[in-house]
């Protein structure tokens, strides 16, 4: 009964400004990002890999938590529009030295930031910045998720979309298996709100017990803790990465019997449909979640995801800055 | 002072009393109700309670002042106004301050500091092991001495179960209640939401009801062996509700409280991360605050408190998971016990016991009553006015609520405490 339920990321018109989860979009939301990233692929294979769509815009990369990768195709995504791209790792710089995560919202807000890239490692954080970027009056400055603890990671789940739609062309038809450590995932929260939302009439989480949230059910999905009955018959495989310190403790008895049960071999792949595509939002850990001989195999997409995820925040990016 | 209380609807849940008749207080005390005062009386002041209920004031079993030691949170000054606000007239005060209330000197010090006329009775719970670290037992004979009504932990468990073991035996010695909270610290671990769907759509990490049912079993395990009065605080789950129905049935004496939050939240309403709803033990399922609801209006749960928490905007003004935990709750307590008892249809009698009585039963006070001769705390309220909830209207210093922006049932018009006009609610501004 209380009151915080107005959407964050949307606008009055229920127009997106900021991006901070799948969750809440509509299905043709997600479609007119997709539908946005597809010219942006072409930018890629151009001489001049440049469009001045963001052309004296500031983009901040504010990674509060390591990030290479994500990092990278960011800025990358950003440069392509022609913005301007200014990185902080923030872990070693003003978070260290006691500042909040709003004052340091309100100083890079002063320097005229028009777009944050925010990567956070406690769940919501994005969502308290644009709050109180809207309680100031600084709601001008667009937030993108760039992963918010296990909460959701949009624009890979979008890229994920991408990827699948370029593959199968109809999301009405597929199945779809995400397997592994979803407890801890960003990803795979975003891939199934992506999903769902997208009409996957049938998505499929595969992970022993002590690596799937309670309620996950709840979210649309179907449990399976045993990942050759799982995969059969599936047209996608989303594999998430598992984290080696998490393979310790009473979650998992070893790394070594994690690969037996959940790691992804040709043999088990064999189960799914002959056409069935293999994603990773890496990096991956070979032979703990993945066979070399799939990662490397020719039903693996993982290496055009990243491509694609360049295209995709491209295609964010300049719709929130409406361009 | 001599104060009439005029016109107003008289409620004592204690003695079965609800009909419209006045009230006299003379010297601090009530001398009186009635349709014509007592021989001799001669008022000094005449309090109008036209349209009002007069009820006692109410028991607030958990409130937090923040004072020794979180003066930045709250003041003594600032919370007390605002139990004055609330109708409050008695609370008692977990005792997790900075230094924790495990020295009689402590608590002298702070029932001291408490005794204005304008500030309501205050009781510490005193601390039932040293620094609440849950190895060596404090000196209870002495805390009580000093004040204390009862012994807890506040939101620490005991880990070791022998050290509860001894702790709860030493404690029935001398027939002093323990207050525990149910929660297994090691299921609560890192944990900051109810552990289920939202939980696993937001990416928090799940605290579970068996945290609590664990937690339970052995406190009422342990409470059967040593005998001890023992008082469960905060239950929050429906699993939970049934177990204490079950042991009391076992012939197992003991009381259990909720927070007034946890009657009309559930975990959906964690909404965008609003840390405002960021509680301990935390929000949990619709099924569990229907359970809740059901059970205090059986009697099952036998009274409801505040647990009021204030905590400054830096606390709240984090992701949800790093925010400080509680909600702001003295001047809620009566609106929100309010809008249970009209959703619930739960008559006024009962609600009022909920709050008056039956926690003054808990505490182990002669109050909460409105007998001749008892001390007139006494609060006057306007059923039919609304309590808009915002950070101007809230006296407390902790402006932390989910409930921040709704109107709820019932304003506070007088709080009478000894007699005193503690509060005011005419003099308030217009925007009140």
């Amino acid at each position: 009964m209380s009151n915080a339920t107005h959407n964050p990321q949307l606008n009055s018109h229920g127009e997106l400004n900021h991006l901070l989860s799948i969750e809440g979009l509509s299905r043709e939301m997600l479609t007119r990002i997709l539908d946005t990233a597809v010219p942006f692929t072409e930018v890629a294979e151009r001489e001049v890999k440049k469009v001045p769509l963001l052309r004296g815009k500031s983009v901040f990369n504010l990674f509060f938590e390591n990030s290479t990768r994500t990092r990278t195709t960011f800025e990358i995504a950003a440069k392509r529009l022609s913005a301007d791209v200014i990185n902080l790792n923030i872990n070693t710089s003003s978070a260290s030295k006691g500042e909040t995560l709003l004052d340091t919202a309100d100083n890079l807000a002063a320097m005229q930031a028009d777009m944050f890239v925010v990567r956070h490692a406690a769940s919501g954080a994005p969502y308290l910045m644009a709050q109180h970027l809207a309680t100031t009056g600084q709601d001008h400055i667009h937030i993108i998720n760039a992963g918010d603890g296990r909460h959701a990671h949009p624009t890979q789940g979008l890229l994920d979309m991408y990827t699948i739609r370029h593959y199968k062309q109809d999301f009405t038809q597929l199945t779809v298996a995400i397997v592994g450590d979803v407890l801890h995932s960003r990803v795979a929260r975003s891939q199934i709100h992506a999903l769902t939302t997208l009409g996957v009439p049938e998505v499929r989480v595969i992970a022993p017990k002590t690596l799937l949230p309670s309620g996950i059910e709840r979210l649309g999905v179907r449990v399976f803790n045993d990942m050759k009955e799982g995969l059969r018959g599936v047209d996608v495989v989303m594999m998430l990465r598992l984290q080696n310190e998490r393979m310790q403790g009473a979650l998992l008895p070893s790394a070594q019997e994690y690969f037996k049960s959940y790691g992804l071999t040709v043999d088990k792949l064999a189960l799914a449909r002959p056409d069935a595509i293999v994603m990773h939002p890496g990096p991956m850990n070979r032979g703990v979640e993945i066979e070399s001989a799939v990662a490397d195999g020719a039903q693996a997409v993982i290496l055009p995801q990243v491509t694609f995820g360049i295209a995709v925040r491209m295609a964010v990016m300049a719709m929130l800055a409406g361009a | 002072m001599n104060v009439h209380i005029r016109g107003g609807r008289l409620i004592d849940p204690a003695n079965g009393v609800d009909k419209h008749t006045d009230l006299f207080i003379a010297e601090g005390r009530i001398v009186g109700a009635g349709d014509t005062a007592p021989a001799g009386f001669k008022a000094s002041t005449i309090l109008d309670a036209t349209g009002c209920i007069v009820c006692p004031g109410l028991i607030d079993l958990s409130a937090r002042l923040r004072e020794p030691g979180f003066e930045y949170k709250a003041t003594l000054e600032s919370e007390m106004a605002a139990a004055a606000a609330g109708g409050v007239t008695r609370l008692a005060c977990p005792p997790d301050t900075d230094p924790v209330l495990d020295e009689p000197g402590l608590v002298e010090m702070l029932t001291h500091r408490a005794r204005l006329p304008e500030f309501p009775h205050v009781h510490p719970i005193g601390a039932l092991t040293v620094q609440l670290g849950g190895k060596k037992l404090t000196e209870m004979a002495e805390l009580s001495e000093a004040g204390c009504v009862a012994f807890g932990q506040a939101n620490q468990a005991i880990v070791d179960t022998q050290v509860l073991l001894h702790a709860m035996n030493y404690a029935a010695t001398f027939d002093f209640p323990v207050w525990l909270q149910a929660q297994d610290p090691f299921l609560a671990q890192l944990g900051v939401a109810h552990d289920g769907e939202v939980a696993a759509r937001l990416g928090l990490t799940g605290i579970p009801v068996a945290a609590e049912t664990i937690a339970l079993a052995t406190l009422l395990q342990l409470a059967r062996e040593t005998g001890v009065r023992l008082h469960v605080t905060r239950i929050s789950s429906a699993a939970s509700v049934d177990m204490i129905v079950a042991a009391r049935a076992a012939g197992i004496a003991v009381t259990c409280d909720t927070a007034v939050h946890y009657l009309h939240l559930c975990d959906h309403d964690i909404g965008f991360f609003n840390a405002h709803a960021r509680l301990d033990p935390p929000l949990r399922t619709q099924r569990d605050r229907d359970a809740l609801r059901a059970g205090l209006a059986s009697g099952a749960i036998t009274a409801v408190c505040s647990d009021h928490t204030p905590v400054d905007d830096d606390g709240k003004q984090k992701p949800f998971g790093e925010a400080e935990i509680g909600a702001t709750g003295l001047e809620l307590l009566l609106p929100l016990t309010l809008k249970w008892a009209q959703e619930m249809r739960v008559p006024l009698l009962t609600a009022l016991a909920r709050i008056t009585s039956d926690p003054a039963h808990i505490m182990g006070v002669n109050a909460g009553r409105l007998d001749a001769g008892l001390p007139a705390d006494i609060c006057v309220f306007d059923p039919a006015a609304d309590f808009h909830v915002s950070r101007k209207n809230l006296k407390s210093q902790g402006k932390n609520t989910p409930f921040l922006g709704l109107d709820l049932p019932g304003r506070v018009r007088y709080t009478l405490i000894n007699g005193y006009l503690a509060y005011d609610g005419t003099t308030q501004p217009e925007s009140y």
